[in-house]
């Protein structure tokens, strides 16, 4: 078999489900499909992760909920969301045109509403996303995600009632990521999804004022890559499938994030400065595969060589 | 492109597009990249537009702009848009209210409403005043009276109201000033239209981070307006 017969395989394989290529657009950066679908065909995506969604609609928090920072951003949008049955009604039968698979991300107060929710999407959506990393809420968020008992309970919820297979999104808030990950994966999780955003935040110096007005916000963009990278690595000995994501631009960073352990990466505010990101990562990819003579883009997961300790 | 300064720390961009491109409506923005080394592009109004050729009047605020400022004719800019819905036109007599920086896009309507068109331009002072040549007739004012009448625009559009011949104001500027002009609208019960300002991300309505409380509910100013019905803002959240 000659090497250059074969098209480059891109597909992957993310917790038993398909992607015919790694590039995710991640939860939030790409509302529910409908913007970005002006710009290019949203289904030659991987998969599309829709914005984090709730029980009942919510309306998020006050403004200003941006503030930038060096090669990065702070938001502290809150969930702002329609809720689950608008969701079903209203959104899913759009992105259900695209050739590219969904992930609903959702988020609850308890761990019940994380079951209510998971038995309302049946079958409907490719994978679901638990998020228990959320740090612009009070109510549950980040806090089951910092919490390897909650976050385990949440799992369990959730797993129980879900007809698709469920990956949990994880903060970096932690002390120790691979102990929150390992707990989530003993409660049943097919995978995990790493890293949410970190707490961050910016003062402006003539009003004494916190540039967001909810004082603090979440870290994410280019400035953040280092960190879901060392977190993608410190969960790769657990055998659990990870979507990888934080800070990814280019195509060299898809790369990276996949030699640290991920199966599929995302992409999200690197798309403020480019809205065609996740379309040069892709055809990036492409170009590395040759360049490198790979056949197959799944060898590159957890590639990566560690010295020695 | 060109970009030459018109006032102190005011620039007037000139790009012409790809011939692909329509250049916008008042009202509308582009979303504009300013450096590689910041993630977030800046919102800047249409202040004109001529076949392919769009104008942007902008005033340098912190780093972005600062770096927009320092672009040399000639040079390539990486700019999104048009984005954003403007302003509802109506040949109908017009007041157009700008302050400040808020004054570029009036531009953009006073050359396009084909109906009497009236401009109230409020700047903090004299060396502030830029674009008043723009306007066949205007009122010019400034906080402290260093050129113009001193006073705030709102208290001269009561008094342009009281004349009863205007159907729609136009308004763009701080929100104060806005608020401002939303009431005096309200007591004399005429259309007003405002441009809202809110800091952005990805500008074309996904991310959800330009929130501005309209009708009860948060709506983003990227994609459901910059301009809004002012009636409809929720001034005091
Ligand atoms: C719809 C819209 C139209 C605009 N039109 C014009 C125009 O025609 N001319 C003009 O001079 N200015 C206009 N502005 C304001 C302009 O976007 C800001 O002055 C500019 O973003 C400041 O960037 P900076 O890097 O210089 O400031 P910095 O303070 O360094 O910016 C830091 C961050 O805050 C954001 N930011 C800061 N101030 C504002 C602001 N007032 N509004 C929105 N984002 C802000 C920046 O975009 C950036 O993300 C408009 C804003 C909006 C929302
Ligand atoms: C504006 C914005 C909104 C977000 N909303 C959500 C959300 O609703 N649910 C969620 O799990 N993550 C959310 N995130 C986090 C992202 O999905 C992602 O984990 C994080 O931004 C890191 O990736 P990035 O650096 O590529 O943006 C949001 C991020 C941003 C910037
Ligand atoms: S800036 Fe993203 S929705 Fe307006």
């Amino acid at each position: 078999m000659s090497e250059n017969v074969h098209a480059p395989d891109l597909s992957v394989n993310l917790a038993g489900v398909t992607l015919k290529n790694p590039v995710v657009a991640v939860s939030g950066t790409f509302g529910f499909g409908r913007e970005y679908g002006e710009y290019y065909d949203i289904g030659r995506l991987g998969a599309v992760c829709v914005k984090g969604i709730t029980l009942l609609p919510r309306g998020g928090n006050p403004p200003p909920r941006v503030a930038e920072t060096p090669m990065g951003m702070l938001n502290s949008v809150g969930l702002q969301n329609p809720g689950i049955d608008a969701f079903l009604s209203d959104e899913l039968p759009f992105l259900r045109r695209f050739d590219t698979a969904v992930i609903a991300n959702i988020s609850g107060n308890t761990p019940e509403e994380y079951a209510r929710m998971a038995e309302k999407l049946g079958d409907m959506v490719d994978l679901i996303e638990v998020n228990i990393s959320c740090p612009n809420v009070k109510a549950g968020g980040m806090l089951f995600g910092t919490d390897p008992a909650l976050a385990a309970e949440v799992t369990r919820a959730a797993k129980r009632a879900a007809g698709r297979p469920v990956l949990v999104k994880l903060t970096p808030n932690v002390t120790d990521i691979a102990h929150i990950a390992l707990a989530v994966k003993d409660a049943g999780a097919d995978g995990i999804s790493l890293i949410n955003t970190l707490g961050g935040m910016r003062i402006d110096t003539e009003t004494r004022r916190p540039i967001l007005r909810m004082n603090t916000g979440g870290l994410s963009g280019p400035a953040v890559l280092p960190v879901a990278i060392r977190c993608v690595y410190q969960v790769r000995g657990l055998g659990l499938p990870v979507l990888g994501m934080g800070g990814v631009s280019t195509a060299s960073d898809a790369v990276e994030m996949m030699l640290a352990g991920a199966h599929a990466v995302g992409i999200g505010s690197a798309m403020f400065a480019d809205p065609y990101a996740p379309m040069k990562v892709l055809q990036g990819l492409g170009e590395f595969m040759a360049s490198h003579h790979l056949t197959r883009i799944s060898e590159l997961t957890g590639g990566v060589l560690p010295w020695e300790a | 492109m060109s970009n030459k300064r018109l006032a102190k720390d005011v620039f007037d961009l000139r790009v012409a597009l790809g011939s692909e491109t329509r250049p916008g409506a008042p009202g509308s923005f582009y979303h504009i990249a300013c450096g590689g080394e910041r993630l977030l592009r800046r919102p800047i109004s249409v202040c004109g537009a001529w076949d392919d050729v769009v104008r942007f009047v902008y005033a340098v605020r912190g780093e972005g702009t600062k770096w927009l400022s320092g672009v040399c004719s000639g040079a390539r800019l990486d700019m999104l848009g048009p984005l954003g819905r403007g302003f509802d036109l109506a040949d109908e007599p017009t007041l157009l209210v700008g302050g400040g920086i808020g004054v570029p896009p009036m531009v953009f309507c006073a050359e396009r409403i084909d109906a009497p068109v009236h401009a109230i331009l409020g700047f903090r002072d004299a060396d502030a005043v830029i674009l008043t040549g723009a306007f066949a007739s205007f009122d010019l004012l400034t906080d402290d009276g260093s050129a113009g009448d001193k006073g705030y625009p709102h208290e001269k559009l009561r008094e342009r109201l009281a004349g009863g011949e205007w159907k729609n104001v136009l308004a763009c500027g701080p929100r104060p000033m806005l608020k401002a002009v939303a009431k005096v609208c309200a007591e004399f019960g005429v259309r007003c239209q405002v441009s809202m300002e809110e800091r952005m991300a990805c500008g074309v309505g996904a991310c959800l981070v330009c929130a501005c409380a309209v009708g009860g509910t948060y709506k983003r100013v990227c994609a459901d307006g910059p301009v809004f019905n002012a009636e409809e803002v929720d001034w005091d959240v």
